[in-house]
């Protein structure tokens, strides 16, 4: 597939997604419409991953730090194979093991996320596996702006550097909001690529709702040599559903019917005004 | 039986040892190699040792990342900052998961002495019981230690081994010994009174029980290595034949030892019961037995404990 016909499957999948989260009742909507484009590109584009490859040693590794958007990457997971939409349609559903933060019973899902902070140090982990066994894959770990105040966040991109992991790319989805307002206004993350460069990385930094720019740079990290490398991705909270771009409140919101039904007319048009 | 034996020394022979058998096995520690001894373990396989620097929930992190390539990691720091800060670590990325990780809290209870409250941890126990299919353990002796480890490596899953600092005496050499996970071992028999330990007061329990015996009281002294899963049968067919049960553990007597033992009794039996262990508070600063001492964690506490138990039958 190439980016155009990506960029429309993105706002596909944002429809399922919002689909679940309005029949499941529960979900991080604003999140999984800012992530989508980034969870995407990786997918369909970069990860040497399959539902036939979930033992094979060499496959990709990915973590979804910000493991509140399991809903984006449940659909994803589910149009790639790994698990029957039937089955998916019982997310957060009593029992489900499609549960509102990814868990590693679920096909295609390397390790359970959610407590904010985790990813990138068990992504540091899988990365040193990797070198230890001579093996080829890489590490990606997406992260969100917020979980950024989390300490081990810094601890892991201590080591990250320290071990030379360039088998390790990290993708903040910079949506620059959180549950109570701007991160600049809870707590300011400040200059991240200077912050990430003092700490021994490559950064790079790409419109992150664009799946031709975020393919193109994300080709470029790949490339980083004895450094780990983090992109910058600039998103926008809630793209794709006007009303809830750069909207905090839309974090956790549940649609009503009437605004599901906004949410599906305008993916629907956004979808059809890709040319 | 009696020989004096370093509980850490064994633990960093045996680990040596299961790396040579074992490729998979991986150190890693937060900056206190001096501690965990993990030299014996790095000097032979440098490639499979990683020190991460003071930053123990990162270490807890890579494991968990490791252990889902096939590695089995063992990860090092005193018990304050295993169990204590990297708990959220163990829990979410590790047991929750259910990955093969082995986490060693070191330097635990007051055997850290001189330190102080900020590194003694009496409430590791209780932390790591209550994570859902978490294992706990905490040896008595050096013999204990190497049986342990090696059933740890075997065993797929997370466990949280619960290390003393200090040396001593061995009493888990004797015939027929053989450690498995969730199995108590009575180290002696007794009709008067059970009393149930754990760690560093295995030792002190021998003691007692050889005490009392001099002023004809018959104590069964049972070594509780695994807190969970907890052995209910050892601790019932003790209920039925003393009828009286003492629980000791350098550790607070809110949710260790004392508290699985007293959840398997208050369900299935009404015996008289006492929990001797630190009574909900912080240590001080000092020599170790000094601290010990200033808890009553010693022979004369059981013993005390073990009349006051009996009295109540």
């Amino acid at each position: 597939m190439n980016d155009t016909e990506l960029s429309r499957k993105a706002f596909l999948l944002r429809e399922q997604a919002a689909g679940l989260i309005y029949r499941g009742k529960s979900g991080h909507i604003g999140s999984d419409f800012s992530v989508m484009d980034i969870l995407v590109t990786l997918f369909y584009l970069h990860l040497n991953v399959s539902p036939a490859q979930q033992t094979d040693p060499s496959r990709d590794r990915f973590i979804l730090s910000k493991g509140h958007t399991a809903e984006a990457l449940y659909c994803i997971l589910c149009d790639k194979g790994f698990f029957p939409k039937e089955e998916l349609e019982t997310f957060c559903q009593f029992g489900s093991k499609y549960t509102g933060h990814p868990n590693k019973n679920i096909n295609g899902v390397e390790i359970n996320s959610g407590s904010l902070g985790h990813g990138l140090p068990v992504g540091v982990g899988m990365a040193l596996a990797g070198r230890m066994q001579g093996q080829p894959y890489r590490v990606y770990v997406v992260m969100g702006d917020g979980e950024l105040a989390e300490g081990s966040v810094w601890e892991g991109a201590m080591a990250a550097s320290h071990f030379k992991l360039d088998n390790l790319i990290v993708i903040i989805d910079r949506n620059r909001l959180q549950i109570s307002g701007t991160t600049e206004s809870v707590m300011n993350p400040g200059d991240l690529r200077s912050r990430f460069e003092s700490f021994g990385w490559q950064v790079w930094e790409c419109p992150g709702n664009r799946i031709d720019a975020l393919d193109q740079t994300i080709s470029e990290a790949k490339a980083s040599v004895g450094a780990p490398a983090l992109v910058i991705a600039n998103t926008i909270k809630g793209y794709g559903y006007s009303a809830a771009e750069n909207q905090a409140k839309w974090h956790h919101k549940v649609p009503s019917e009437e605004e599901y039904q906004q949410i599906l007319e305008e993916l629907k048009e956004r979808r059809a005004m890709i040319e | 039986m009696g020989n004096t034996g370093s509980v850490k020394q064994a633990y960093a022979e045996i680990l040596a040892q299961l790396g040579k058998e074992n490729e998979k096995i991986v150190a890693i520690d937060a900056d206190l190699q001096a501690c965990s001894l993990t030299d014996k373990f790095s000097d032979s396989f440098p490639d499979r040792h990683f020190n991460v620097g003071i930053a123990e929930c990162n270490m807890v992190g890579i494991a968990a990342g490791m252990a889902t390539c096939g590695k089995i990691p063992f990860v090092h720091s005193f018990a304050m900052f295993t169990a204590g800060r990297a708990y959220d670590q163990i829990r979410n990325s590790v047991v929750y998961p259910h990955l093969n990780v082995k986490v060693m809290g070191m330097y635990a209870g007051f055997t850290n002495g001189e330190d102080g409250p900020t590194h003694q941890c009496v409430e590791d126990l209780s932390l790591m019981r209550t994570i859902p299919g978490n294992v706990v353990l905490c040896p008595s002796d050096a013999n204990e230690t190497k049986q342990m480890v090696r059933a740890v490596a075997e065993y797929d899953g997370p466990c949280y081994i619960r290390m003393p600092r200090s040396a001593t005496q061995t009493h888990t050499d004797i015939p027929g010994y053989q450690f498995e996970i969730g199995k108590g071992v009575e180290l002696c028999d007794g009709k008067d009174v059970a009393i149930i330990a754990t760690g560093i007061m295995v030792e002190r329990a021998m003691q007692a029980a050889q005490l009392l015996k001099e002023e004809g009281i018959c104590a069964r002294v049972i070594d509780m290595h695994t807190i969970k899963p907890i052995d209910r049968q050892i601790i019932l067919k003790a209920a039925d034949e003393t009828g009286a049960i003492v629980t000791t553990e350098d550790h607070n007597i809110i949710g260790g030892l004392g508290s699985a033992v007293a959840e398997v009794l208050a369900e299935n039996r009404c015996v008289p019961f006492i929990r001797h262990g630190v009574k909900d508070a912080f240590g001080k600063s000092g020599k170790f037995e000094a601290v010990m001492e200033l808890h009553g964690l010693t022979a004369q506490g059981i013993i005390a404990c073990a009349k006051a138990v009996i009295a109540q039958k």
